[in-house]
């Protein structure tokens, strides 16, 4: 453990903002759970007794009969906004007293710093760079993502869960939801910023960033495992392997959907237009971590191979 | 109103000012009582009422009043959902993220003015900025900080909005109309990173750049890229960075792209964001929980 090499990256101030997440995704993550599961419990309650749900305020908060369902904005609102815009003004200011900026050397082109990072809030497609090539993953992934999330109001058909925290009627979306934006996206900055080293070298946490370390590594590709060697046949086999992936994992998908209760009843309010889009990026979605799987297990780079792009 | 019958002096002939002028004095003393009296209800005045136009007290019509007819306050409604001002349902993040976004305003209109987008002189403003500008450091670290604080605020409040089931009907578009606002929120970050041209800067842009290369069909890398006529001086990488590297037109373009045209957008966009929010009926919750065995079928166009 070299803990020196540690402190250096935990206490840069770029990387600040990261360690900040490891304690807030936790603590708001925890909040929203807890929130949820007393929401399922009175849910599970009022399910089993239909009487008390036409009486009760279906609310986890308190409430008595002849409470206003709506208070003055002004004082009972714009206090907490006040108090927040106050309490966030002390931290920034304490953080920019005590902390500084970095300004590294005027820029040279010549000069290439090791390792060169994206921002950090761009680490996740920098380390999507290592697995695919950079049209997948500096253009079509973004472009994927801003579109999938823009799709979501339009696939999930599930009527309950609007307005307050639960995890019972929403497991799916909500495990979705975590996969993408934990998984995909927070895991990999944390990824990029403490294990990446020089040479975009995976270090394990607290080794030393050796900038002349080269791990051996000889990458394949799929077909070359096979014997494929002309180009026509790569294509297709490629085309082959990644056509069966969709097929089978949506299969699986389908029958894990279409198996229960309440997701069947979901399935069936959707159209066709919205399970496919949702069957696309759902599909989509869990390749990442198979091509990573398979890169990091059995060093093949490429699974598909044709004159014009490589996946 | 007016002055008292003046207090008709014993020895008149004491003072040294003659009497009329005496008076006259009195009648300003009086004038001077009137107006301190008048500052212990500041809310009398002409001009308190003249800025403010209501009376605010403590009554339900005034209290929605001082919302209402304020252009800054009257973004929200005069009530809200009880509930809803509680801290744990929205953590608050929309709202802290819009701070954030006018205190970088703020300071970077600040910085504008030290700063000089042209290679060489940049850095050497930054450099400048930090040492002889009073309160320099701070201004620079406040506005890094805050740039970052909100690129995490507004991930955290885009996952209390999933979490809550926020962007169902009727506010789908509100939830999209935020994605764009995530983007932005990203771009603006991004292009202010290059701004003091130092290597920091210039390598994370460099990088990132480097992926417009690669664009299927419009950069010279890309996939059917040079199959349909695009080269390393045409493509799109070349129209993000004025130029096929980073130099002195992309930071001119960084400069205009993150001082004025993403501001300029985000804040329309904000304005939809906003009005979007009321009018979808304002906060989503907390709601009444629903239940399963209620969920009505499904309305078929
Ligand atoms: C610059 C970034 C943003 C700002 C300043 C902002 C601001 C706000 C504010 C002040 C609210 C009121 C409720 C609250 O504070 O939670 C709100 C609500 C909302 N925001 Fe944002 N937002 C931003 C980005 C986003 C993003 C990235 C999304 C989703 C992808 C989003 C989706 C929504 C939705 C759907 C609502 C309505 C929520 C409800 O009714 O409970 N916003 N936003």
């Amino acid at each position: 453990m070299d803990w020196h090499q540690l402190w250096a990256i935990l206490s840069a101030p770029d990387n600040i903002p990261i360690v900040a997440i490891a304690f807030l995704v936790p603590f708001y993550s925890w909040l929203a759970f807890r929130q949820a599961r007393a929401n399922d419990r009175l849910i599970a309650q009022l399910e089993a007794d239909p009487q008390l749900a036409k009486t009760h305020h279906r609310k986890t908060y308190p409430w008595k009969p002849g409470w206003l369902k709506e208070v003055h904005t002004w004082p009972y609102l714009m206090r907490m906004e006040f108090l927040a815009a106050l309490i966030v003004t002390v931290i920034l200011t304490i953080w920019s007293i005590t902390l500084n900026a970095p300004l590294e050397e005027l820029s040279n082109p010549n000069l290439t710093m090791n390792p060169a990072k994206a921002p950090w809030y761009f680490l996740g497609l920098q380390e999507m760079l290592v697995y695919f090539d950079p049209w997948l993953a500096g253009v079509v992934f973004p472009t994927l993502i801003i579109v999938g999330l823009m799709a979501i109001p339009y696939i999930d058909a599930n009527p309950l869960g609007s307005g307050y925290y639960t995890l019972k009627q929403r497991k799916w979306a909500i495990a979705t939801f975590c996969f993408g934006f934990i998984v995909l996206w927070i895991v990999m900055v944390f990824i990029g910023t403490f294990l990446r080293g020089p040479g975009w070298v995976l270090f394990r946490f607290g080794r030393t960033w050796d900038p002349t370390y080269q791990p051996y590594a000889v990458n394949r590709d799929l077909p070359d495992i096979f014997h494929i060697t002309s180009m026509t046949g790569k294509a297709i086999f490629g085309a082959l392997v990644v056509g069966l992936y969709f097929l089978v994992m949506g299969y699986l998908l389908h029958r894990l959907i279409t198996r229960k209760g309440f997701n069947r009843k979901i399935y069936e309010r959707m159209s066709l237009i919205q399970y496919l889009v949702m069957q696309f990026f759902l599909i989509t979605m869990i390749a990442l971590p198979i091509k990573i799987a398979i890169r990091l297990l059995f060093n093949i780079k490429y699974v598909w191979i044709t004159p014009w792009f490589n996946v | 109103m007016g002055a008292q019958t003046p207090v008709t002096p014993e020895k008149p002939e004491q003072g040294i000012l003659p009497p009329r002028v005496r008076e006259e004095l009195n009648v300003l003393r009086e004038k001077a009582k009137e107006d301190l009296e008048a500052l212990k209800k500041p809310e009398k005045t002409q001009l308190f009422k003249s800025m403010f136009r209501v009376k605010h007290d403590e009554s339900e019509r005034s209290r929605a009043l001082s919302v209402l007819t304020n252009v800054f306050f009257h973004l929200h409604p005069a009530k809200v959902n009880r509930d809803a001002v509680r801290y744990s349902y929205t953590w608050g993040m929309g709202g802290i993220s819009f701070y954030l976004f006018i205190v970088l305003t703020f300071t970077g209109i600040l910085l504008m003015f030290y700063y000089h987008p042209t290679k060489g002189q940049a850095y050497r403003d930054i450099i400048y900025l930090m040492s002889d500008v009073p309160f320099g450091k701070l201004l620079r670290n406040m506005h890094r900080w805050a740039a970052h604080l909100m690129v995490i605020t507004v991930w955290l409040h885009m996952f209390r909005v999933f979490l809550t089931g926020s962007y169902k009907k009727p506010r789908e578009f509100n939830w999209c109309v935020g994605v764009l606002l995530l983007v932005f929120t990203l771009l603006l970050s991004f292009t202010g990173y290059l701004l003091p041209d130092d290597q920091l800067g210039f390598w994370a842009v460099t990088v990132g750049t480097n992926m417009a290369r690669a664009t299927p069909l419009l950069g010279a890398e890309g996939p059917l890229g040079p199959q349909v006529g695009v080269t390393p001086y045409n493509d799109v990488h070349f129209a993000l960075l004025g130029g096929s590297i980073v130099d002195s037109n992309a930071l001119l373009r960084a400069y205009i792209w993150h001082c004025i045209a993403i501001p300029v957008i985000l804040s329309i966009l904000l304005a939809v964001h906003f009005w979007r929010v009321r009018k979808d009926g304002g906060i989503s919750g907390p709601a009444p929980v629903q239940l399963e065995s209620e969920m009505k079928p499904e309305r078929k166009f």
